[in-house]
């Protein structure tokens, strides 16, 4: 047993498939970020050259990973997790502030972003905390754990603030309620989310009349003996305070520059030129790729400069670009069954704590990916996060390896339990 | 449920996603455009204009370089604007005024912000051009006249107007576009094809390179000269020779159809619209309602052809075989054509064709007309005959010369004449008048002229027109095909004859030209205006028509002055100067020359402004 290959078991398609996001990420941020004059491809004074510099040094850490015993993770879970809470703190006494951000560390020219480690730390924890046998999600002390466990480093990101970074936990809901969760937190979650936008969009007056007449069809519509008016009168009450609410948490919760991404979305009053900008050249970029793009290192606005920040959260704008809606397309393919791979890989584990891990590693990416690219497109508000694997970014690209791959390593790992 | 609850959530946002690419990438194309107003700015390359020459080869029309000021409104930055005003002379409001309309056009294009600077202005501003992020200087050409004359023939240089731009896409902000003439007519042979070229920006400004290695890039194609029918000479000859007169004068050399002169009076010096002063001047000349500079009456003044017409009368007479050489009237200073209807004539005695039209008799030609018409059981018949006979010389119809259309001038058919008496009753003896040239016929100067063309060439013309070659093209097929008259050739030896008499023998007996057989005929035409809403009678009009020489004819000719009285006075003595001067090269009758270049009706044309009674046809 102890002198297997490290390489028995393991899952080689979404290894590929992570090597094909990897090499085409770097392709895209090699034509998103290429200069005037054309320099070697390992120029480290060039973001591509520093992009090539990340990659393969993800290679040793793949080994390291693979090569390091998948207990280590159940066993010292606890510690990476008060380790990275550690971290997320001594940010505010070490860190270095960018566009009003504490959320580096910085060592000579590179920068470490605690938050992403953080992520993976959670997740460990959560999935240790889930797999404990005694653990029930359906009683309320259990789930207050659970989210206690998220709250803690969602806490510290916010106060950076760095709200995209917080908002990618909670993708960890997701794994709650695979694991048990009731479902009426996601559901409630969900409604939340939509009457929001829509207390946005529509007066609240038409939304109240609304919410009362769904109330009144749901409680007409169920059986009598689930009928309970005093219920009823309640979720009403609780609903109409919520949307009463959202004009005011808007108005003074949200920061001016959250505000502008939301109105840019809904197309109000929105400046081009201004907080209209970054979403109208993605669009531009995106849209002007049409079916087979203009041809890889031919995108105009790309090349153009166009698109702000294009080689890290904007780096989908030059597929769509360059390659097109067919290009675009096997990106995103790629994604997706790199996705459903996860969770394939999750639900064979035999045992919960890597099932529930593999849960997070899909939920995570799934979440980026998700908030990424419908941000690009005007589906969504504009939140600041990477594309996995795709985005120009140590950090980001070591966290995202290291989350992956110990979910890989855990996985070739499974007939050594019991 | 709760497993493939995450499974669901992926593939559904990815279908998502996908649609709404779908919808960005191909379904919406708006973004492509907005791709190519964004990175890709396109440069123009501006031909140089075609030159115009006249017959001989004379360059009558050339290009001086001019530089407009661009201006596109999105890159302005940090404008000192004071500064900005004072170097190029203009007040703080029209630099307001004009990046509005700027930004009206399109933010993002270069509209003009000041047109047309000379040198001087342009050397001043292009020093400091640096400082003024937003505005560019473009070089066009504009037109430099080597004569003061042919302004309504060569039309002018514009620049297009948004009704313009929005026809047609190949005309951009600020391009210029020839107006009215051969400017107009030839625009797109004289302008040639402007070079395009794609220039990749990035989000400042800064050019990074041709779009695609150049492959949508063309290179700017030349406008081509053209050569004119014009004689320039004669064309100045002509302009000088209606010195303070209104009118027209228009000279086509028959066996081809060439307009070797097309002079309208009063003209203006074509440089006049050149320049920025153009459209100040341009609106000077156009809301001169009084003398009307720009109205080009050789085209467009419907004249009564008086006189002249009696040409038409006798062919028409003699095809139609109601006269013949040797039919006889008896004149008695006029003759009575109904009862109590007398038409006057200065004329009496016996005549025969070749008299009548040498002492221009109105009862020999009156007599004839009645004869046509009524040789049809009805006048209906008779009149459509007549007009059918006249349309084949072109008249009471666009001419299709390559001009502006000008009008159509008047035949009256039996239709016409239904309308305006719509319970009949009319009979050739109501329209009598026809016959001389007086009744409802109205003709251009250039049918006129086109008319006698015709009887040079004893039945046929050619559709007269300006263009004589474009380089290195064949002109329209429709300037060669000949066009005939329902006029038999045997017919038009007498008539002619008769011309030839009138410098002989008759009413231009004292404006023959030594060493040419000049056929001619003059005109005296009653014309009236309406004076303060009162239809008031004023002086005849002075009309001429003549070719020459009577053997191989090379010039055929029409002259109206306007209220010149009668015919011998004005326009015939410069038809006969413009005949020497085309057929000679100069002028022997320095007289009459000087005469005419020095003297002219602004009296005549003033006392009808004075709001004075005042009496006509009267001969200082």
């Amino acid at each position: 047993m102890k002198n297997q290959k490290v390489t028995n078991n393991i899952d080689w398609i979404s290894i590929l498939l992570y090597t094909l996001l990897v090499i085409l990420g770097w392709m895209t941020i090699y034509s998103a970020s290429l200069p005037e004059e054309q320099t070697s491809i390992f120029d480290m004074s060039q973001i591509y050259g520093k992009q090539m510099l990340f990659i393969f040094l993800s290679i040793p850490l793949i080994m390291v990973i693979l090569t390091l015993d998948a207990k280590i993770y159940d066993k010292y879970a606890f510690i990476f997790y008060g380790f990275s809470i550690i971290l997320l703190m001594g940010l505010f006494v070490f860190g270095s502030t960018i566009k009003g951000q504490t959320n580096w560390y910085s060592f000579g020219g590179f920068g470490f972003q605690p938050s992403e480690f953080a992520k993976i730390a959670t997740s460990l924890v959560l999935a240790k905390f889930l797999s404990d046998v005694q653990v029930n999600l359906k009683t309320t002390n259990h789930q207050l754990i659970a989210f206690a466990i998220i709250a803690v480093p969602v806490g510290l990101i916010l106060m950076q603030p760095d709200a995209g970074s917080a908002m990618i936990f909670f993708s960890l809901i997701l794994v709650l309620h695979r694991e048990g969760l009731p479902a009426w937190y996601l559901w409630t979650g969900a409604l939340a989310i939509l009457l929001f936008f829509l207390a946005l969009l529509v007066k609240p007056v038409f939304l109240i009349a609304f919410v009362a007449i769904g109330i009144l069809v749901q409680f007409f519509l169920s059986r009598r003996m689930y009928r309970n008016p005093i219920i009823s009168a309640f979720v009403f009450v609780a609903m109409t305070g919520f949307i009463l609410s959202v004009d005011y948490v808007y108005e003074t919760v949200l920061e001016d520059h959250q505000k502008d991404r939301i109105n840019v979305l809904f197309d109000k009053n929105v400046n081009q030129k201004a907080e209209g900008y970054n979403l109208n050249q993605s669009m531009i970029a995106i849209g002007s790729g049409g079916w087979f793009g203009k041809g890889y290192l031919e995108g105009t606005q790309t090349k153009g400069g166009f698109v702000p920040e294009q080689h890290t959260d904007y780096i989908f704008t030059t597929v769509g670009e360059e390659w097109g809606f067919v290009g675009a397309i096997v990106v995103l393919a790629l994604f997706v069954t790199l996705l459903l791979r996860i969770i394939y890989m999750a639900e064979r584990q035999k045992s919960k704590f890597s099932r529930t891990y593999g849960y997070c590693v899909a939920a995570i990416l799934f979440m980026h990916f998700f908030v990424n690219i419908t941000m690009l497109i005007k589906l969504f508000p504009t939140i600041g996060v990477p594309l996995p694997f795709f985005s120009y970014g140590g950090s980001s690209l070591f966290a995202f390896t290291i989350l992956l791959f110990i979910f890989i390593k855990m996985d070739a790992n499974r007939v050594n339990e019991w | 449920m709760r497993k493939i609850l995450l499974p669901t959530m992926i593939i559904a946002a990815t279908f998502i996603i996908v649609a709404r690419l779908f919808y960005l990438q191909i379904l919406d194309d708006s973004y492509i455009k907005k791709s190519e107003n964004n990175a890709i700015k396109i440069k123009y390359e501006y031909p140089e204009r075609g030159y115009i020459f006249d017959r001989n080869g004379k360059l009558m029309v050339a290009n001086q370089p001019s530089y407009d000021i661009m201006v596109t409104p999105r890159e302005m930055k940090d404008i000192d604007t004071l500064e900005f005003c004072k170097l190029l002379n203009i007040d703080k409001a029209y630099f307001i005024e004009k990046i509005e309309k700027a930004k009206v056009y399109s933010p993002m294009l270069p509209s003009v912000f000041l047109p047309q600077l000379n040198k001087r202005e342009f050397a001043a501003f292009q020093e400091r051009i640096r400082r003024f992020k937003g505005f560019d200087i473009v070089k066009r050409s504009l037109r430099d006249y080597q004569l003061k004359a042919g302004a309504n023939v060569f039309g002018y240089i514009t620049q297009v107007n948004d009704n313009i731009i929005k026809k047609d896409p190949y005309y951009k902000s600020g391009d210029l576009i020839g107006r009215q003439g051969v400017e107009e007519m030839y625009e797109e042979i004289l302008r040639g094809v402007k070079g395009v070229k794609y220039v990749q920006r990035d989000r400042d400004n800064r050019e990074i390179g041709s779009f695609k290695d150049g492959i949508y890039d063309t290179i700017a194609v030349q406008g081509q000269d053209i050569t004119l029918t014009l004689d320039a000479d004669l064309q100045e000859y002509g302009e000088k020779l209606m010195f303070e007169k209104r009118g027209g004068i228009v000279a086509i050399e028959p066996k081809t159809g060439e307009i070797l002169a097309l002079v309208t009076a009063p003209s203006y010096d074509p440089s006049l619209l050149v320049g920025r002063e153009r459209s100040k001047n341009y609106t000077m000349m156009f809301n001169d309602s009084i003398s009307k500079p720009l109205y080009d009456r050789p085209l467009l003044a419907e004249y009564p052809p008086g006189s002249p017409f009696k040409i038409l009368t006798g062919l028409i007479g003699l095809q139609e075989e109601v006269i013949d050489t040797s039919t006889a009237f008896v004149c008695r200073h006029g003759f009575s054509y109904g009862r109590g209807a007398f038409m006057k004539c200065h004329d009496s005695g016996t005549n025969r064709l070749h008299q009548a039209i040498y002492q221009s008799c109105n009862t020999y030609f009156g007599s004839t007309f009645k004869l046509i018409i009524d040789k049809y059981p009805k006048p209906e018949y008779g009149v459509n005959a007549w007009s059918n006979h006249l349309k084949s010389f072109g008249l009471g119809d666009f001419l299709g010369y390559d001009l502006p259309p000008g009008r159509r001038g008047l035949v009256p058919t039996s239709k016409y004449y239904k309308r305006w008496y719509p319970n009949g009753g009319w009979r050739s003896s109501t329209i009598i008048s026809n016959a001389i040239g007086q009744g409802e016929v109205l003709m251009t100067p250039i049918q006129l002229a086109n008319m006698m063309a015709t009887v040079a060439n004893e039945g046929w013309y050619y559709t007269p027109h300006v263009i004589k070659k474009i380089e290195g093209k064949k002109i329209d097929k429709k300037f060669t095909t000949k066009h005939y008259t329902t006029i038999d050739k045997q017919h038009y030896k007498p008539v002619i004859d008769g011309l030839f008499d009138v410098y002989n023998r008759g009413t231009a007996y004292y404006l023959r030209v030594d060493g040419i057989e000049i056929c001619g005929k003059t005109g005296t035409a009653e014309n009236f205006a309406k004076i303060n809403g009162v239809q008031t009678q004023l002086d005849d009009h002075s009309i001429f028509v003549a070719f020459a020489p009577r053997n191989n004819p090379k010039i055929a000719i029409a002259v109206f002055v306007e209220n010149g009285y009668w015919g011998a006075r004005w326009a015939g003595p410069i038809a006969s100067l413009m005949i020497e001067k085309y057929l000679k090269g100069k002028v022997t009758q320095k007289a009459r020359e000087d005469y005419i270049l020095n003297n002219g009706l602004k009296a005549t044309y003033d006392k009808y402004l004075s709001g004075q009674p005042f009496s006509i046809n009267q001969a200082r």
